[in-house]
C-alpha cells in the first residue's frame, strides 16, 4: 500500500504511546505546531497493557492546559487505530489536518506546521 | 509529606504578566513525590506559560532549576549561580510555601511568587489521589483513637466519637469523605478496645498547635 | 434541684415534659420573635432557641432567649462549638446566666459547609461533650475550665442532643452514656421517624440504666408533605424516614398531607408517652410553629402543669 497523507504532518516515532509525555505535546505547540495528535493502538490492544490509556489521559490534560491558556483544546487529540489500518492512518492525518485548517494557524507562531506522535 | 497542587495557570500568568524573564524553581522533596512541583512539573508549567505568552506576542524567558529541597538554606545556595548571573524580574517557586519564603528571605530585593497551593500533610491513597492525615497539632495522641487522627480527619475535630451526621461510614460534609470516627469505631472494635471509647476525652491543650503561635524546634545536640 | 428552671421542675414533679423550638430570624426584627413565640405560650415547658442553625447566620440565640423571658416563655439556650472558642463559650454562659437563662443545650454544631458562610473558619476548640463538662464544672465547682474560681456561679439545667439514627448504631448508646458521664441532665433526641430503631435504642438505654440518670425527650417533627419527607430522607444526614410514613402521606390528597403529618406526629407522641424511659417530647415544628397547638392538644398534653 502506498497511501498519501498530508505532508505537513511530521511524525515522531515512539515505541508505545505510553512513552508520550505531557511535555512532549506542549513542546510541539510551544515550538509552533498548529496541532498535535497521538496515534495509539486500539484500546484493549496495548502490548504494554495500558500505554495508550495513559496517553489518552495525558492528551486530556494537555487539552485542559490549552484551554486554560486560551488555545483551542481541539489542537490536541488522541486517536486509536491498529498497525494494520494504514488506510485509517492516512484518513486520520487528513481529518486532523482539515480540523486544524479550520481552526487556522496557532497564534503561538510559526515553526513546524503540525506534529504527530505515532506508535 | 506536604501535599500541594498547582495553582490555576491563569493565576500564575497574572502573577508574571509584567515580567519578561523569570526563574522557575522546583523542589525534589515532597512536591516531587506528589507530582506538583518537581522537575517534570517545572517543565510543563514553563512550557504552558511560554505558549501563553507567545500567543500574546510577548515572549517570556523562563529558566528552570529544581533544587534538592527548598526548605534548607544550604540548598537555597544552589540559586546563587543562576540568580547572580541573570537579571530575573522574579522567581516563581513550585515548592510548598516554605520554598518561596526561603527564597524571599535570601534575596531581599527579588520578587517571589508561589506557583502551588500548599494543601495539607497527607499521603497518597492511590496514584493520583492524595488525602489529609495530619494537622500538626504538636501533641500526637492517635494511639487513643486506634491510630487514626480525629483532629485532622473529622470535619469538626471531635474527640468524643461520631456526631449525629455520620451516615453509612461517611461524613455529613460529603459522601466522598469517610467518617473517621466510624473508622475509629471499627478498628477499636477489632482491637477489642471499645471500652476505651466509653471514656470522656476532656479538653485538648492547643498550645502546641498553631494556636500557640508560630512554632520552632531547637535541638541543642544538632546545633552548631 | 440544679437550676430551678421550669423544665427541671416539670421533670422533677414527674410530669411528661414538652419543649418547643424557635428558629431566630435572619435579621434584627424583634417582632418576629414575639410573633413566633406567641404561638408557643402556654403550650410548652421550655422553648429551644437555635444557635445559627444549619450554619446560617441568625439573630443571636442568647438575645432571643432574653426576649422570650420577657414574654413569659422559658428559653433553652442552644449553644454550638462551631462558632466560638472556650473563652467565648464560657463568657457567653456567664452572660446567659446573668440574663436569667437557666437551660442550655450543648451541641457540636452543623458544619458550615452547607450554611450561608461556607468560607468561614470554624472553631471546634472544644466539642459538645466537653461543653457539657464546662457547664457542669461552672455550676457544680464554681470554676472555669482553667480552675479559676467564679465570682457568681451560673446554675444551668444542662441538655444535649442524641441521634439514635446516625452511625455506627451500636456506638449511639455509648455516646449517650458519655454525655451522662460528662454531666448532662436531659437529652433531646433527633427527629424520630424510624420507630423500630428508636425502640431498640431506648431498650439499650434502659438496659444500661441510663434512663435513670437523665431525662430523655423524644424529638418529634411533623412532616408537612411528601416533598419534605423525601428531602429529609435523602438529604439530611443522620435522619431516617421510613417508606411507611411516605406511603401514608402519599395516600391522601396533597392539601391533606400536612394534616396527615400532624396525625402521625400525634400518634408518635402517644406512643412516646407510654415508652419506658421517655420523660417528654421535644416538638420541632420547623417553620410551622402555628401548628404546635394542634399537635400538643391532639396528643393530650394540655394544659401544661404549673409547678413551683
Amino acid at each position: 500500500m502506498r497511501l498519501n497523507y498530508p505532508s505537513n504532518v511530521k511524525i515522531v516515532n515512539v515505541p508505545c504511546t505510553g512513552r508520550v509525555d505531557i511535555l512532549h505535546l506542549l513542546k510541539a505547540v510551544e515550538d509552533g505546531a498548529d496541532g498535535v495528535y497521538v496515534a495509539g493502538c486500539l484500546e484493549g490492544d496495548c502490548h504494554y497493557l495500558s500505554g495508550n490509556l495513559k496517553a489518552k489521559k495525558r492528551v486530556a490534560y494537555v487539552k485542559k492546559v490549552l484551554e486554560e491558556i486560551g488555545l483551542e483544546p481541539e489542537r490536541a487529540e488522541m486517536y486509536n487505530l491498529s498497525a494494520a489500518q494504514g488506510t485509517r492512518f492516512a484518513e486520520i492525518a487528513r481529518e486532523f489536518t482539515e480540523r486544524i485548517r479550520e481552526l487556522g494557524p496557532s497564534p503561538v507562531g510559526s515553526g513546524a506546521k503540525s506534529g504527530a506522535e505515532a506508535a | 509529606m506536604v501535599v500541594g497542587e498547582s495553582k490555576p495557570i491563569e493565576e500564575i500568568l497574572a502573577m508574571v504578566a509584567d515580567f519578561d524573564k523569570i526563574l522557575l524553581t522546583g523542589c525534589k522533596g515532597c512536591v516531587t513525590v506528589c507530582n506538583a512541583g518537581g522537575q517534570k512539573e517545572v517543565g510543563i508549567l514553563a512550557s504552558a506559560l511560554k505558549i501563553a505568552r507567545k500567543k500574546e506576542g510577548r515572549e517570556i524567558q523562563i529558566d528552570e532549576v529544581t533544587l534538592e529541597r527548598q526548605c534548607d538554606p544550604e540548598y537555597i545556595d544552589q540559586l546563587e549561580e543562576p540568580i547572580n548571573n541573570n537579571s530575573y524580574d522574579a522567581v516563581v517557586s513550585m515548592a510548598c510555601s516554605v520554598g518561596p519564603q526561603y527564597i524571599a528571605a535570601r534575596y531581599e530585593d527579588l520578587l517571589v511568587f508561589p506557583a502551588l497551593n500548599t494543601t495539607f500533610i497527607g499521603g497518597s491513597l492511590e496514584h493520583g489521589v492524595w488525602a489529609e492525615f495530619c494537622q500538626a497539632c504538636g501533641a500526637c495522641g492517635i494511639h487513643n483513637f486506634g491510630a487514626l487522627c480525629p483532629i485532622a480527619r473529622c470535619a469538626k475535630s471531635l474527640l468524643n466519637g461520631p456526631c449525629g451526621g455520620s451516615s453509612g461510614g461517611k461524613c455529613e460534609i460529603s459522601p466522598e469523605t469517610d467518617c473517621v470516627w466510624h473508622l475509629i469505631y471499627d478498628r477499636m472494635n477489632r482491637l477489642g478496645q471499645l471500652d476505651k471509647m466509653a471514656n470522656v476525652v476532656m479538653f485538648k491543650d492547643w498550645t502546641t498547635s498553631r494556636d500557640g503561635g508560630p512554632r520552632k524546634i531547637v535541638r541543642e545536640d544538632l546545633k552548631q | 434541684m440544679k437550676a430551678q428552671s421550669n423544665l427541671e421542675r416539670v421533670f422533677a414533679a414527674g410530669h411528661f415534659a414538652v419543649t418547643g423550638e424557635l428558629g431566630p430570624p435572619r435579621g434584627a426584627d424583634a417582632e418576629v420573635i414575639k410573633e413566633k413565640g406567641q404561638y408557643l405560650v402556654g403550650l410548652v415547658d421550655s422553648v429551644n432557641v437555635t444557635d445559627n442553625q444549619t450554619a446560617v447566620v441568625r439573630m443571636a440565640s442568647m438575645a432571643v432567649c432574653r426576649l422570650l423571658l420577657d414574654m413569659g416563655l422559658e428559653p433553652n439556650l442552644q449553644m454550638v462549638c462551631r462558632d466560638r472558642n472556650r473563652l467565648a463559650i464560657q463568657a457567653d454562659l456567664l452572660g446567659a446566666s446573668a440574663l436569667g437563662i437557666k437551660n442550655v443545650l450543648c451541641l457540636s454544631g452543623d458544619h458550615q459547609k452547607f450554611g450561608d458562610h461556607p468560607q468561614a473558619k470554624n472553631v471546634f476548640d472544644i466539642d459538645s461533650m466537653q461543653l457539657i463538662a464546662t457547664c457542669k464544672k461552672m455550676r457544680d465547682e464554681g470554676k472555669l475550665i482553667n480552675e479559676h474560681e467564679l465570682e457568681g456561679v451560673p446554675h444551668f439545667f444542662i441538655g444535649a442532643a442524641a441521634n439514635p439514627f446516625a452511625d455506627p448504631f451500636d456506638f449511639r448508646v455509648t455516646r449517650l452514656a458519655k454525655k451522662i458521664e460528662a454531666g448532662v441532665d436531659f437529652i433531646q433526641s433527633q427527629c424520630i421517624y424510624n420507630m423500630d430503631k428508636f425502640r431498640t435504642w431506648m431498650q439499650q438505654a434502659n438496659d444500661l440504666g441510663l434512663t435513670e440518670k437523665c431525662y430523655i425527650m423524644a424529638g418529634i417533627t411533623p412532616l408537612k408533605s411528601v416533598g419534605m419527607a423525601r428531602y429529609m430522607q435523602k438529604f439530611v444526614p443522620g435522619l431516617d424516614v421510613p417508606e411507611e410514613y411516605i406511603a401514608r402521606l402519599k395516600g391522601v390528597e396533597k392539601k391533606e398531607q400536612g394534616a396527615e403529618g400532624i396525625k402521625i406526629a400525634i400518634e408518635q407522641i402517644q406512643e412516646m408517652k407510654e415508652m419506658k424511659g421517655i420523660s417528654g417530647v421535644h416538638v420541632m415544628a420547623i417553620e410551622w410553629e402555628e401548628k404546635v397547638e394542634e399537635i400538643v392538644t391532639g396528643a393530650g398534653l394540655l394544659p401544661r402543669p404549673e409547678v413551683s
